[in-house]
């Protein structure tokens, strides 16, 4: 039995309930759902609500210059959810614009999503709205650019290097 | 040469006979100490730090060497820079270097510590050596404990060739 199949009750209930956030449910290596940003928080609430009450993963994905499938929009944001119970596991993923790059934060469903949160933020720049502290997790503070971006260079030129690292090499090598 | 009356024991060491007194000169005798207990920092990065740890436990055990890691850079002589040396912590490894006293040495194990290795990207140093003097380069990823182990013994006889380096003026 195909993953569609199992969790075809559960599929048909989104679908009923959320018509206009739903846009796909693909049977990959783990059943996804495709939806749209808004109304996506209230898709993941609900889906905690049924059982689905572990946020193993939240990343974020840029498929700028993605060449295998066209993607509607530059970026999404994925959740992992697992439901412990039933021992199943569901991917939502959501649809973010490159110019409007934000989407809503669920820590208030999951304090673990904090991290994950500014993670991706400092990565890609996607800003989690209702974040109660969107700072960068691991880039140092006054980093300029989100360096998981396709568009960002591999290595830093000397022009574009970072600048706390310029002052920090003046000042060693003044002291030398 | 020689101090009239004088025994040569060993190289540049003369005893007078009969007694316990040696004469040799302090640049050796400062030396000798220095090379036969260089103590590491306990200070590692990354999977390097991993090997460094193998080799100062018992099975490759640095302490027949006399190098025995401190915990506190008020004590140790030596910092070995075990691992990948980010932008962000390139910082606060300077600073643990220059909370050591004089004499200090700095030895770059790996390739990251080397030369940046395979991570050329805008988030790491390319080679401690950008901000700290090294004095000897381990190449390996991660080099093995014998491959440490002699590049300790390098370090202890650059420290044998010293001369100069004791006394309030230096």
């Amino acid at each position: 039995m195909g993953l569609l199949e199992i969790a075809m009750d559960l599929l048909a209930e989104l679908r009923e309930k959320f018509p206009k956030v739903v846009l796909e449910v693909l049977e990959k290596d783990a059943l996804t759902i495709v939806c749209r940003r808004e109304g996506s928080l209230e898709l993941i609430s609900y889906l905690k609500e049924k059982g689905f009450k572990h946020l193993i993963d939240l990343c974020g994905v840029d498929y700028q210059g993605y060449k295998s499938e066209k993607k509607p929009e530059r970026f999404e944001v994925v959740y992992h959810l697992y439901n412990l119970d039933e021992k199943k596991l569901i991917r939502v993923k959501v649809l973010i614009p490159e110019n409007d790059a934000w989407q809503y934060s669920v820590t208030g469903l999951w304090k673990t999503a904090n991290w994950f949160e500014r993670e991706c933020y400092d990565m890609l720049g996607i800003v989690f709205k209702g974040h109660p502290d969107l700072r960068r997790l691991l880039m140092p503070e006054d980093w300029e650019g989100y360096p998981l971006r396709k568009d960002y260079p591999l290595f830093l030129t000397e022009e574009n290097e970072w600048k706390g690292y310029k002052e920090f090499l003046a000042s060693v090598r003044g002291a030398k | 040469m020689g101090i009239e009356g004088t025994v040569e024991v060993g190289k540049d060491i003369r005893q007078i006979p009969g007694t316990p007194v040696f004469i040799t000169p302090l640049d050796k005798l400062f030396n000798w100490a220095r090379a036969g207990s260089l103590w590491p920092l306990t200070f590692g990065l990354a999977c390097c730090a991993i090997e460094m740890m193998a080799t100062g436990a018992s099975h490759f055990d640095l302490d027949r060497f006399g190098i025995i890691f401190r915990a506190s850079p008020r004590q140790a002589d030596a910092i070995i820079i075990a691992g990948t040396v980010t932008k962000k912590m390139a910082p606060i490894v300077r600073r643990v270097y220059d909370q050591m006293p004089e004499p200090k040495y700095v030895i770059a194990m790996g390739s990251c510590a080397c030369s940046g290795g395979v991570f050329r990207t805008y988030s790491v140093v390319q080679g401690a050596d950008e901000f700290l003097p090294v004095d000897v380069y381990i190449p390996g990823c991660p080099p093995r404990p014998e491959a440490l182990i002699y590049g300790l013994v390098q370090l202890q006889e650059k420290i044998k060739k010293e001369s100069g380096r004791w006394g309030f003026w230096r």
